[in-house]
């Protein structure tokens, strides 16, 4: 997370000299990405509850977290997906195989605990199936397959339910999703756990760094030793695994299964990785941003939501949101920070000299 | 004999693409007791891809340029319902003027997203995933919920739609036409050559003078452009324009440019790849109900064959390659 | 660098707790802006299947007449597309909003249980109309008219139309929808009990248009493959309109019938593409509704079988036990429409 700090000074002779070293300047720590995130989210919630007196009440707070920490928990394993420069537009069909699935499973009578389990194994076969094609067919791209597959898995989820729906889970079930240990909600400790489990891989493990080498540049790494092809198909497989987990709680939450659950939900997933840093292109991005982010969307659509803007609103502004936060930093750059240092530094020299 | 070799290697992808197509079209004929090669349905068929087909030439150019465009479901949709809502307060509008219309709002959209992709260097998925949401909702914005129906719309404007050239209707003309523009421009004017040289390699085609920004701004506004055109012509066909208009159809557009040949790290694609990959899909969507496919299976059976394809292309190319190297070696 | 991550963790983690705690300070010194439920005036809110659908616009006209009559505030909400999952985030905002009554068209009858049911926990008064929920998750329902007339008068109708020969498609809306799948299933018993009748009318194949006019056209086309089919009974305004344009574009043998808006069918009853078809008034269901709701939370009835209470200009109405052995309120019959008197409820609605 510390920012590499170029130095560019001139020497007298006019010559350059460039150093770069490792700084802690407090500049160049508070500009970073997640300090944004938190000024935004910050923002967020001056004008929320400026709003509405709604909004800053704990016990709303936390069930609006309900309503948005389903997506979140897709969203750190497709950070480690982006992160490798691929992507996922499957997890959403995932969800909705696993608790067909996992509906189909209890109501042809097996205990519900091992259809949760089903539910699980059906999401990580999926993930799999993803990282085996992308990994023997390495020249296709990872859109195109999963575009396909996002396709077949619903597909056979329609083939499976057609138009049914298969509900009357036991009512233990629904305390996933609904269920709170005192005022905070089950699902919020869950992501907590995962989001903290996700950091501890990704900062602290060699399979982290592994992850970011490849997102590098995938031919250097594997000619540096890294089995790329085990990389991958772990990503993947674990995304898919985490998508079935995801449909769990949905399911719990919604009471029922059908094959046309989580419509749309791969899009704002990507939105929240992206907007958590982490670069699309590969090699760029932290978990704590990313969970920064799906704060920032996820208490931004509950906030205007409580105040009825309409939902039409709501998608203009995370749409700008995502674009004006990818941008600023490119903006900078294009301005041209080293030249502003030479500049300075040679305008300096001058005054010296004089 | 070798210069027929040399040609069937150098355009595998084509060739493979019609072999599908024609088994494709002998299975479906076989299994719907003919009722596949018929004019009435080959027509509707051709009907039916039209819009698919020239959004895929428009999305072709994007893609070359190692980008993407997600954001064309919504400005088809925020194009369609601005030109119709322009007709639904002045019905003694010209039909060209809509169609005008609409094509300047997709241009504007194309602009925007080539302005934040090209200068604003944002990743293309990001700038138009983002566009994506900032279209729609403007689109929804505009109409005010409000769906625009076809009793706003006159029979002449709805005519665009049915109406018929020389006995062929009116999208796939301009279905042909486009892509005859779009042949000439790849591959014979000088910017269409630009295109395919950023999208090989970017610093490559700068270092040669190439005025990258400009080309890559310049191909998005041309999906822009031509997501304006289909958009009009898609709340023209169905009759309706709402704010949920096309949402989900870039993908469909993706496919049909992949199974065209189009390569999604950029440089490689070509315009009769992508008319046979929009003509595949399209097939793909007729004949499934010829053939009594239930349509809970359809959308199964859909993704399979689009995976199929593209591994299927993906071992052809490997052999192709293979063999290269071998006869290089030697 | 472990340093620095716990800092910045921790200085989120601190800004987080304070905007929480300090918040809820500022809550009780600022003054309550425009959405200030809590006060006088009860706030009813009627959610839609998807807010764009012009049926569910014209339900929240009479429901907000009938809303405001009372001297309540009235809202229309609803999801762009017709999901429950949308509509299950709504219906959290609005237990956060604390409103006063919830009038919901449900996308789907068991999945908005849950929150319906925290609504209701928290004092909130719920209703369904057009499309039910199960009767846990609501008071009462508020049924347009009979499902089993729906259902029996729609294929009559179809068989009628086709002089007794022929195949019956069904366009239908979402899979799950509830009043769909009601109807369906009447039209299969009327079917099924009556085969000598309808022998050379089999049913050949539901088709599901989604509620969205795109898709409705294509799975009409997709119907129109099959020459087998010679009668479309569509019970979705979106279906019917889709489908009407589709057989009029291809001046198509098949006939049409279902529930249809007149506003919009006029052009195709008045041709002969649909001889007639059904309906009733949107507005007078949203305006029931909204009586009802009214009459649930000032508690004058309780959504108990028997209760009365009068909804405006409707009249008196009284709560009876559906097929479901949950409770409902019934509109009335049917209405069809032919093109004998399609000119005059055209401006209507």
């Amino acid at each position: 997370m510390a920012k590499e700090f170029v130095k560019q000074a001139v020497r007298s002779d006019g010559s350059r000299e460039i150093a770069a070293e490792r700084q802690f300047s407090i500049k160049s720590f508070f500009m970073q990405w997640e300090w944004m995130l938190v000024a935004i989210l910050l923002i967020i919630n001056i004008i929320n509850t400026c709003l509405s007196p709604n909004y800053a009440n704990f016990n709303n707070i936390m069930n609006a977290m309900r309503d948005f920490l389903d997506k979140a928990i897709i969203v750190f394993p497709m950070a480690f997906v982006i992160l490798l420069g691929e992507i996922d537009i499957s997890v959403a069909s995932i969800m909705a195989l696993s608790s067909v699935l996992m509906g189909m499973a209890y109501q042809a009578g097996v205990p519900m605990p091992l259809a949760i389990g089903i539910a699980l194994l059906v999401g990580t076969a999926c993930g799999f199936i993803n990282g085996i094609i992308l990994v023997k067919f390495p020249e296709l791209s990872s859109m195109i397959v999963t575009l396909s597959t996002q396709i077949i898995y619903r597909g056979i989820a329609s083939i499976l339910l057609e138009t049914k729906s298969v509900g009357g889970f036991p009512s233990w079930f629904s305390q996933f999703g609904w269920g709170k240990v005192g005022t905070i909600p089950i699902i919020l400790i869950f992501v907590i756990i995962e989001a903290a489990f996700f950091a501890y891989v990704l900062h602290y493990t060699k399979f982290g760094r592994r992850t970011y080498a490849m997102g590098n540049s995938v031919t250097v790494s594997r000619f540096s030793g890294i089995k790329t092809d085990h990389v991958k198909l772990i990503i993947f497989t674990v995304l898919g695994l985490f998508s079935g987990i995801a449909a769990v709680f949905l399911a719990s939450k919604m009471g029922s299964v059908r094959p046309d659950v989580a419509k749309g939900y791969e899009l704002d997933i990507i939105a929240m990785v992206v907007l958590g840093g982490v670069a699309s292109s590969g090699g760029k991005g932290n978990i704590l941003g990313t969970a920064l982010a799906v704060l920032v969307i996820g208490f931004l659509r509950y906030g205007l939501g409580l105040v009825n803007v309409t939902s039409q609103v709501i998608m203009i502004i995370v749409g700008a949101l995502l674009i004006i936060a990818v941008a600023i930093p490119n903006f900078r750059e294009s301005i041209g920070k080293a030249n502003w240092y030479i500049k300075l530094t040679s305008l300096v020299k001058q005054t010296n000299e004089r | 004999m070798e210069k027929v070799k040399k040609l069937v290697l150098s355009n595998i992808r084509e060739i493979s693409l019609i072999l599908v197509i024609i088994i494709l079209s002998i299975f479906v004929q076989y299994r719907s007791g003919g009722k596949f090669i018929t004019v009435e349905n080959i027509s509707d068929l051709m009907t039916e891809t039209a819009i698919l087909a020239i959004l895929s030439a428009g999305m072709m150019v994007v893609i070359i340029t190692a980008g993407i465009d997600l954001s064309i479901g919504s400005v088809m949709a925020l194009a369609g319902m601005v030109g119709t809502t322009v007709l639904k307060y002045n019905k003694s509008m010209p039909s060209v003027v809509i169609i005008l219309i609409a094509m300047v709002i997709g241009t504007i959209c194309g602009l925007i997203n080539g302005t934040l992709v090209a200068k604003l260097k944002i990743l293309p998925i990001i700038a138009t995933l983002g566009m994506m949401n900032v279209f729609r909702g403007i689109t929804y914005l505009i109409s005010n919920g409000k769906w625009v129906m076809q009793a706003d719309m006159t029979p002449q404007f709805m005519g665009i739609a049915t109406g018929k050239l020389f006995g062929i209707n009116n999208l796939v003309v301009m279905a042909m036409i486009i892509y005859g523009i779009a042949y000439i421009f790849m591959n014979y004017t000088r910017t269409g050559r630009k295109i395919y040289a950023v999208g090989n390699s970017e610093e490559s085609a700068r270092v040669s003078g190439i005025k990258t920004d400009k080309t890559i701004r310049l191909a998005y506004t041309i999906m822009g452009l031509v997501a304006g055109f289909a958009g009009i012509l898609y709340v023209c066909k169905f009759a309706v324009a709402q704010g949920e208009t096309a949402v989900g159809y870039e993908m469909n557009v993706i496919a049909a440019c992949v199974l065209g040949g189009v390569s999604v790290s950029g440089g490689t694609g070509r315009v009769p790849g992508v008319l046979l990959g929009a003509l595949l899909l399209g097939i793909l969507n007729n004949a499934m109900p010829l053939i009594k496919i239930s349509s809970f299976w359809q959308e199964a059976i859909r993704g399979l064959i689009i995976l199929l394809s593209i591994i299927a292309n993906s071992l052809i190319q490997r052999n192709v390659q293979a063999k290269a190297l071998r006869r290089r070696n030697i | 660098m472990n340093a620095k991550r716990l800092i910045a963790l921790g200085l989120a983690g601190i800004m987080g707790l304070s905007l929480l705690s300090g918040c809820g300070k500022t809550q009780e010194k600022s003054e309550a802006p425009q959405q200030s439920t809590t006060s006088e005036k009860p706030t009813y809110v009627f959610v839609a299947k998807d807010v764009q659908n012009p049926y569910m616009q014209k339900v929240y006209e009479g429901f907000e007449k009938a809303v405001n009559e009372v001297g309540a505030t009235a809202l229309y909400k609803g999801p762009e597309s017709a999901t429950p999952e949308k509509q299950i985030e709504i219906i959290n905002q609005l237990v956060a909003q604390k409103v006063s009554g919830i009038a919901i068209s449900a996308n789907d009858a068991d999945a908005l249980q849950p929150a319906l049911q925290e609504a209701m926990k928290a004092g909130i008064s719920v209703v369904s109309l057009d499309s039910a929920v199960n009767k846990d998750s609501r008071q009462v329902h508020i049924q347009q008219a009979d499902p089993e007339k729906i259902g029996r008068g729609l294929i009559q109708a179809a068989y009628e139309m086709i002089n007794g020969e022929g195949g019956i498609a069904i366009l239908s809306a979402t899979a799950q929808a509830t009043n769909q799948n009601l109807w369906i299933e009447w039209m299969k018993k009327e079917l099924d009990e009556n085969k000598e009748k309808y022998a050379k009318t089999p049913l050949v194949k539901i088709a599901y248009g989604d509620d969205d006019p795109t898709k409705s056209t294509s799975e009409t086309q997709a119907l129109l493959t099959d020459p087998s089919i010679k009668v479309i009974i569509a019970p979705t305004t979106v279906g019917m309109l889709a489908a009407g344009k589709v057989l009029q574009d291809k001046k198509s043998s098949v006939k049409l019938t279902g529930l249809g808006l007149p506003s919009e069918m006029a052009p195709f009853i008045e041709d002969g593409t649909c001889p007639w078809m059904y309906l009733w008034n949107p507005v007078d269901i949203g305006y029931l509704a909204g009586y009802a709701i009214d009459a649930l939370h000032t508690k004058k009835i309780t959504g108990a079988v028997g209760d009365t209470f009068t909804a405006g200009s409707l009249g008196e109405k009284v709560v009876t036990e559906d097929a479901s052995k949950g409770t409902e309120i019934m509109l009335g019959d049917p209405f069809k429409f032919d093109p004998d008197n399609i000119g005059v409820w055209k401006d209507v609605y």
